[in-house]
């Protein structure tokens, strides 16, 4: 059952990611992006980490992606109309998609090499017992990553004192 | 084992079941408090006492005719509803309605009295609600009318405002009761205290979170849309905001989910602060008498307040959220994690 759920949320997750890019109305990625984290969700229940998935729904799916949603209808971004004969030369055309396709084909390669050369993947902490309640989760965050986690909120609110300056109207 | 099952498949459909009825209890109570309020009779032609009323309005939902506005997105038109009603009843699965019970005696092991016993039970209500917005935001985007735009884009404006003040005000019970589940918040809030060592006071979160018990009420209102913070459907401005373009069962699941979203924000209210099914003179098997009354009690204080309260201005609402709730919900819970932290509650 558990296989199971698992081969049908890997393939939902992995599906809608795909569509994201693939879609003209950002609306429609918006809403898969959503999907998307759904899934990503329910595979940490299948993990036992009920606390992890509930807040990947709450914080993702549930307040950033509405963030999106809400810039997508107040600009009302059109939908991007594909120009005459795109299909034709989708990858051949323009110099820049093929310097893209360059580049994602060395990406593939690189991933391989990484993925072929690590045996098992070496996990800050990998040797302890996986922090699935409440309690240990905080334990970990607060006392053993305290100044991982602090750095990090710091980060964040240096990125958006950034974003405010840069959208901010010079005003006099 | 099976037994268990089959009776935990009946808890569920129950619950199911009477989240419906509730629906349907609350029209009528709507309808006649309204009355009540405005000194008329309210509803009383269809069945006793105007009883059968809420199956006339169904009924005439349902032959109506469904219209789509010209340009409106089919998917997400008839999706949004659905996502709304879904996520309503979603969230009532995990609120438990009284003490685990054996069905006076059928079964060995007593089964729990709700649709689903998760132990992060309150961030479960928390991220199911906050995915209803998106039926209420598609609802405003998809129909192709300015008025259900404005509706829509309000709507997500004010819940993402109002989530914080809310979530922040479930924190300072949450490290009251030292636990995430629903099922153990209420079971730490079963005894009394005695005041002056005499007078019973139950141990209700009420008494030592008055602030945290009014933030979360006032932020539910404004979650579930309801008067006086009902800006996405104000009548005046915006027609019927979201829902303008709804009709028939469309119009009738959002109706519905608005219902059950008060019903859900009571009974998680009465589980957070108002003690669940414990309450003094009846036995503990009855406990869910005691939930349903503090939950309609609860429901009736909405209604009350919709005919009693007019609506703030927009403006008003979000510099009361930001600039007001949010800071005193932000301080109740620092006071509550001192008290915790150095007395050790």
């Amino acid at each position: 059952m558990d296989a199971f759920l698992f081969w049908v949320l890997a393939a939902g997750a992995v599906s809608a990611s795909l569509l994201v890019i693939g879609q003209r109305n950002p609306m429609y990625s918006v809403l898969l992006l959503i999907v998307s984290f759904g899934a990503l969700s329910g595979l940490y229940v299948l993990l036992g980490a009920p606390f992890v998935a509930a807040i990947q729904i709450i914080i993702y799916a549930g307040a950033i992606m509405v963030l999106f949603l809400f810039v997508v209808m107040l600009l009302n971004v059109p939908t991007e109309d594909p120009p005459a004969g795109y299909h034709a030369r989708l990858l051949g055309g323009a110099g820049p998609r093929r310097f893209g396709a360059v580049l994602s084909a060395v990406l593939v390669v690189e991933l391989f090499w990484v993925f072929s050369r690590m045996s098992s993947p070496a996990l800050p902490g990998g040797d302890e017992a996986p922090a699935t309640t409440v309690h240990t989760i905080g334990v970990r965050l607060f006392r053993d990553y305290a100044f991982a986690f602090e750095a990090t909120s710091v980060l964040i609110l240096v990125a958006m004192v950034g974003a405010i300056i840069l959208a901010r109207k010079e005003s006099h | 084992m099976t037994t268990e099952l089959i009776a935990q498949l009946g808890v569920i459909g129950f619950t199911f079941f009477m989240l419906l009825n509730s629906a349907a209890v609350l029209v009528y109570m709507e309808r006649k408090v309204a009355a009540f309020i405005q000194q008329r009779y309210g509803p009383y032609l269809v069945g006793p006492q105007g009883l059968l009323q809420p199956i006339a309005d169904i009924v005439k939902l349902m032959f109506k005719e469904e219209l789509r506005p010209k340009g409106a997105d089919k998917l997400l038109f008839y999706a949004a509803p659905i996502l709304s009603a879904t996520a309503a009843f979603a969230a009532f699965a995990v609120v438990p309605f009284g003490a685990d019970t054996t069905l006076f005696g059928l079964l060995d092991e007593p089964i729990r009295l709700a649709a689903a016993d998760v132990n992060v039970g309150l961030l479960v209500i928390f991220a199911i609600t906050s995915m209803g917005v998106y039926g209420i935001v598609l609802a405003g985007w998809s129909s192709n009318s300015k008025y259900s735009l404005l509706g829509g884009l309000r709507s997500a404006a004010q819940m993402v405002s109002y989530e914080i003040s809310y979530g922040l005000s479930f924190a300072a019970v949450i490290m009251l009761a030292g636990s995430l589940s629903l099922r153990e918040i209420v079971d730490a809030q079963a005894g009394y205290w005695h005041l002056f060592g005499v007078i019973p006071i139950p141990q209700w979160y009420i008494f030592i979170q008055p602030l945290g018990f009014f933030i979360f009420l006032t932020a539910g209102v404004a979650e579930t849309n309801r008067s006086p913070f009902d800006f996405p459907e104000a009548e005046q401005e915006l027609v019927a905001g979201y829902h303008t373009e709804y009709s028939s069962m469309s119009f009738a699941l959002f109706f519905l989910a608005e219902y059950v979203n008060m019903v859900t924000v009571s009974a998680v209210a009465v589980d957070l602060f108002l003690g669940g099914w414990h309450g003094p003179f009846l036995p503990e098997w009855l406990g869910w008498v005691w939930f349903l009354v503090k939950v309609f009690a609860l429901l009736f204080f909405y209604i009350w307040m919709r005919w009693t309260l007019p609506r703030y201005r927009y403006d008003q609402l979000m510099e009361f959220g930001w600039k007001w709730l949010l800071p005193a919900a932000v301080l109740n819970l620092l006071v509550s994690a001192f008290v915790v932290a150095y007395y050790g509650w």
